[in-house]
């Protein structure tokens, strides 16, 4: 990789070229920048190194070899080119090539870096081209083929249980509660400790001497059972607050980062959405946080629980008789050497399982909101069979997991059995030696039960932790997900706008691909602009920029002359009315979908909004009129009647700025110039920008922008535009052609 | 275009019921209308206001804002040919349901009398904004509660397990 001047370059060259270019600089020369191509002309792997320093370039083909040398003129130029996989590092000067060096895809970004650092110290900085990356949502420089945040978030999939340690973060808030239940804990375990202590006094003071003859001491008797009952009903009492109060502080903390989780979520940009499945978040915002819930209320209170348990009992055991204490625990070590085994294969097991099951998931998101196709093309047996695959990777995810923990189950089984042979063999030896009584051996046996089965629940809960750690790692990784579309430092209050767009060399590319090359366009407020071209022609992405869906690559867009990135975002999109080119409802009553930018409207703006939208009519037409509902499982709208209530939704913000991306796509001819006819009044004063294929819906713009695989062709009123015979009247032809055809 | 003209105050026009019961609207100008048919925009939400009235085509003659603006008479005939258009049983108690799973039968106490219906599954139950709930059965019936709330414990628990 380059070091960048401000990083000492140093640091980060490779071993191996440090004694080799230390040894060819000359005194008080220093190092700038480097760049390593790993090919060779011939285009083999080799290693070589191109190095700036403040007074020449430096060119080594392996560490031997004497280097080449140009010293720096500000003429000189450094270039990168990169085609399909491969790179060219070229320094030439006003006479010429002076050297070429070659490299792969993944040096690109380094011999950018190169090329950057030279051209800045000829001053002839150059703005870094950049992109956002489609998966994650981040800004990255337009050559790397991987986003730095996506490759650094993959890296960092190994430090799962790093991501438990941040739900401290979140349960901080819940610090006093957390502690109430620790104490409960404390004293709950405590209890439960105490009835096999109580069994030790009544077996060697009551029950064997009556055996040997002696009159039984009632009081004593009355006073252990009574210690006994009590300490049960003690530990019964502890053990339902510690319960309540651990689910009621998890139930909360699991709350609280859904809550953030999907707060979050709401302000990433599109294009992280665009890069995920539907499937997979919501599996991320639900299951996995459930999961978590479910870790924190059960596993982890039971998990402290048993860790008290086995210290208390072992200190316990201790006390008592330190001998048999020993020997009873010498099979502890090898759980412990066995959970640490089992540990690593749950851990693959449970990170298997649940990309399985969020695979699972994406195939039901994918689906069933597109079942009309899936029916429509008798696909269904394919789908059922996709579905199955999905299914069967989950089922073998958790045969394996199942597989190491029925092995490993009863091996703990096995130990406990011996663990109690030892105590049995051991005790009873000590017994007949004198050494202990008959009570002791008893409490030992009823203290090893419960630190045996203690440990095997523990065992149960290590596999549960790998399972929340890889469900808390999924949630931060939403939640540490910088939104794209940053919120100003220094926010400008847009206020209400006038509606003035200026276009300046806007570039936009979706990941390394570039779709707008340099738009430059102004819009004066209260003018309708009618975009067109091809489909596929950037027309969309431009709105997406106006709106800051996106941020622009380079160049800028203004609006009443500030750049809209210094707005704040929520302030600005409320000057703006979009009626996208997918109108979506959400599931509610035609009234709420109207009134979405807008909860507090009135009735009588609704209807107002509505009847402008052409859309009263039809809404008056079902069963509940306003009040009926629609979207996912309410009342289906056809195509053209969902446009006019996005429009309806567009119009009642009382935009500044209106677009229209295919707004009246789906009407028919005769309801779209009503609708016109309606705009007509409502564009007045507003800047309007209306997409359009059916070039007839743009009659009344007052100029018309082509649009070419990102590039602005033709600007120009319709007449104008006619008279150009250029694409435009291309497009005309094509469509009056078409008409024509039908006719005949 | 008729149904462009809004905002006339209710006292320039005139309803009446012709010899069949339909009614019979004269708009501002003085033409008169046959078989009208009245149309509430908002029936849940503000069932007193904004209500169309629509030709035969449902093309919009006249929007009326607020029922209680009319003269009495007039509003009494609007009611009526609005309840007769509209079947919207209110719920006044659940008295049984057959079981837990759908489909399940009912039997509720409404302002119209007992009904018994079926209900398909337990997405018909709805919650609406303001405490209401809508239930509708399998023939698209609609049953609505008008306020949650005033509702017998036992009916309460029922609904509960819908909404
Ligand atoms: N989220 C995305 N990620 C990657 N590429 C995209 C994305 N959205 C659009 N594109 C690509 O960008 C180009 C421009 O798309 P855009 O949606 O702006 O076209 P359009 O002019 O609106 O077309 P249409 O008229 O069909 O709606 C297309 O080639 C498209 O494939
Ligand atoms: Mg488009």
């Amino acid at each position: 990789m380059a070091g960048k001047p401000t990083t000492d370059p140093w640091s980060s060259l490779p071993g191996h070229w440090t004694a080799a270019l230390q040894g060819r600089l000359q005194t008080g020369e220093r190092l700038l920048a480097w760049f390593e191509p790993d090919l060779d002309h011939r285009l083999h792997f080799s290693q070589h190194l191109v190095a700036l320093t403040d007074r020449r370039f430096l060119g080594l083909d392996g560490a031997a070899e004497p280097p080449r040398e140009w010293l720096l003129d500000p003429a000189q130029v450094l270039r990168s080119a990169e085609q399909s996989g491969l790179g060219t590092l070229e320094l030439s000067d006003p006479n010429g090539q002076l050297s070429t060096w070659r490299y792969t895809a993944a040096r690109h970004a380094a011999a950018r870096a190169l090329v950057q650092c030279w051209d800045s110290m000829r001053g002839a900085a150059t703005e870094a081209a950049q992109s956002v990356c489609p998966s994650c949502g981040a800004i990255m420089p337009a050559e790397n083929e991987r986003c730095a945040a996506c490759t650094a978030a993959a890296q960092h999939d190994d430090q799962s249980l790093r991501s438990l340690y941040r739900l401290l973060a979140f349960a901080r808030p819940r610090a006093g509660m957390i502690l109430v239940g620790f104490v409960l804990t404390l004293a709950s375990t405590a209890a439960g400790l105490v009835p096999p202590y109580l069994t030790m006094p009544l077996l060697d003071d009551v029950l064997i001497p009556h055996q040997n003859g002696r009159p039984v001491q009632f009081s004593l008797v009355y006073g252990y059972l009574a210690g006994l009952a009590g300490a049960a009903l003690l530990a019964w009492l502890l053990d339902w607050a510690r319960s309540f109060v651990s689910a009621w502080v998890s139930e909360r903390i699991s709350a609280d980062l859904r809550q953030q989780t999907y707060a979050h979520l709401q302000t990433l940009s599109l294009e992280f959405f665009g890069g995920k499945r539907t499937g997979d978040l919501m599996s991320r915002v639900g299951s996995d946080t459930d999961r978590l819930c479910n870790f924190l209320s059960a596993h982890l209170v039971d998990f402290s629980t048993d860790i008290l348990m086995i210290l208390m009992t072992a200190a316990i055991l201790l006390s008592i008789d330190p001998m048999l204490a020993l020997a009873t625990l010498c099979p502890f070590p090898i759980i412990v050497w066995l959970v640490n085994w089992v540990r690593g294969r749950l851990l693959r097991g449970y990170r298997r399982g649940t990309v399985a099951w969020a695979e699972m998931t994406n195939v039901l998101a994918d689906t069933i909101p597109g079942i009309r196709v899936v029916k429509a093309f008798a696909q269904e047996q394919r789908e059922i069979e996709r579905f199955n695959a999905a299914n069967d990777r989950v089922l073998h995810a958790n045969q394996r997991v199942n597989l190491t923990w029925s092995f490993f189950g009863p091996v703990v089984t096995l130990l406990t059995t011996l663990g109690l042979l030892v105590v049995w063999g051991f005790g009873a030896w000590r017994v007949y030696h004198a050494h202990i009584t008959v009570g002791v051996l008893t409490a030992f046996l009823a203290y090893i039960t419960r630190f045996y089965t203690r440990s095997e629940s523990m065992i149960r809960i290590f596999s549960n932790t790998q399972r929340a750690a890889a469900s808390a790692h999924r949630i931060f990784e939403i939640i540490d997900r910088v939104p794209s579309v940053p919120e100003p430092k220094d926010p400008v209050q847009p206020g209400r706008l006038e509606g003035r767009i200026e276009l300046e060399a806007v570039r936009f590319s979706y990941g390394p691909r570039e779709v707008l090359h340099g738009i430059d366009l102004t819009i004066e407020p209260g003018e309708m602009i009618g975009l067109v071209g091809h489909s596929g022609a950037g027309k969309t992405t431009l709105t997406n920029l106006l709106c800051r869906f996106f941020d622009v690559a380079s160049g800028a867009i203004r609006v009443d002359g500030t750049d809209i990135r210094s707005f704040p975002v929520e302030a600005y999109r409320r000057n703006i009315g979009i009626v996208l080119q997918e109108p979506f409802l959400f599931y509610g009553t035609v009234a709420e979908n109207i009134a979405y930018g807008r909860p507090d409207a009135s009735r009588e703006a609704i209807v107002a909004a509505a009847r402008a939208a052409r859309a009263h009519e039809f809404i008056l037409r079902l069963p509940d009129g306003y009040d009926s509902l629609v979207g996912e499982r309410g009342q289906s709208l056809s195509g053209g009647e969902r446009q006019r209530i996005a429009i309806a939704r567009a119009l009642l913000i009382d935009p500044r700025i209106l677009i229209l991306d295919e707004a009246t796509s789906s009407v028919d001819t005769e309801t779209e110039r009503d609708i016109q006819a309606a705009l007509e009044n409502l564009t007045k004063g507003r800047t309007t920008i209306a997409i359009a294929h059916r070039l007839s819906t743009l009659r009344r713009a007052n100029r018309i922008v082509v649009l070419d695989r990102g590039n602005i062709v033709e600007t120009g009123t319709h007449h104008d535009l006619l008279r150009l015979r250029g694409a435009y009247s291309r497009l005309h032809k094509a469509q009056l052609e078409m008409v024509q055809g039908h006719a005949v | 275009m008729h149904h462009e003209r809004n905002g006339h105050s209710a006292s320039t026009i005139h309803l009446a019921a012709d010899a069949q019961g339909r009614l019979v609207f004269t708009d501002p100008h003085g033409t008169t209308h046959t078989a009208v048919e009245p149309v509430r925009a908002f029936p849940i939400s503000a069932p007193r206001h904004g209500i169309a009235l629509c030709d035969a085509d449902g093309r919009q003659l006249h929007w009326i804002e607020a029922l209680d603006a009319l003269p009495v008479a007039e509003q009494k005939l609007l009611e009526d040919a609005l309840a007769r258009r509209q079947f919207v049983p209110t719920v006044r108690r659940i008295l049984r349901v057959s079981r837990v799973v759908e489909p399940s039968d009912w039997e509720v106490e409404t302002d119209r009398g007992i009904a018994r219906f079926s209900l398909r599954s337990e997405e018909d139950v709805r919650r609406l904004a303001g405490h209401r709930a809508l239930v509708t059965d399998a023939h698209g019936i609609r049953y609505l509660i008008p306020d949650l709330r005033d509702l017998d414990p036992f009916s309460s628990r029922i609904l509960e397990r819908y909404l």
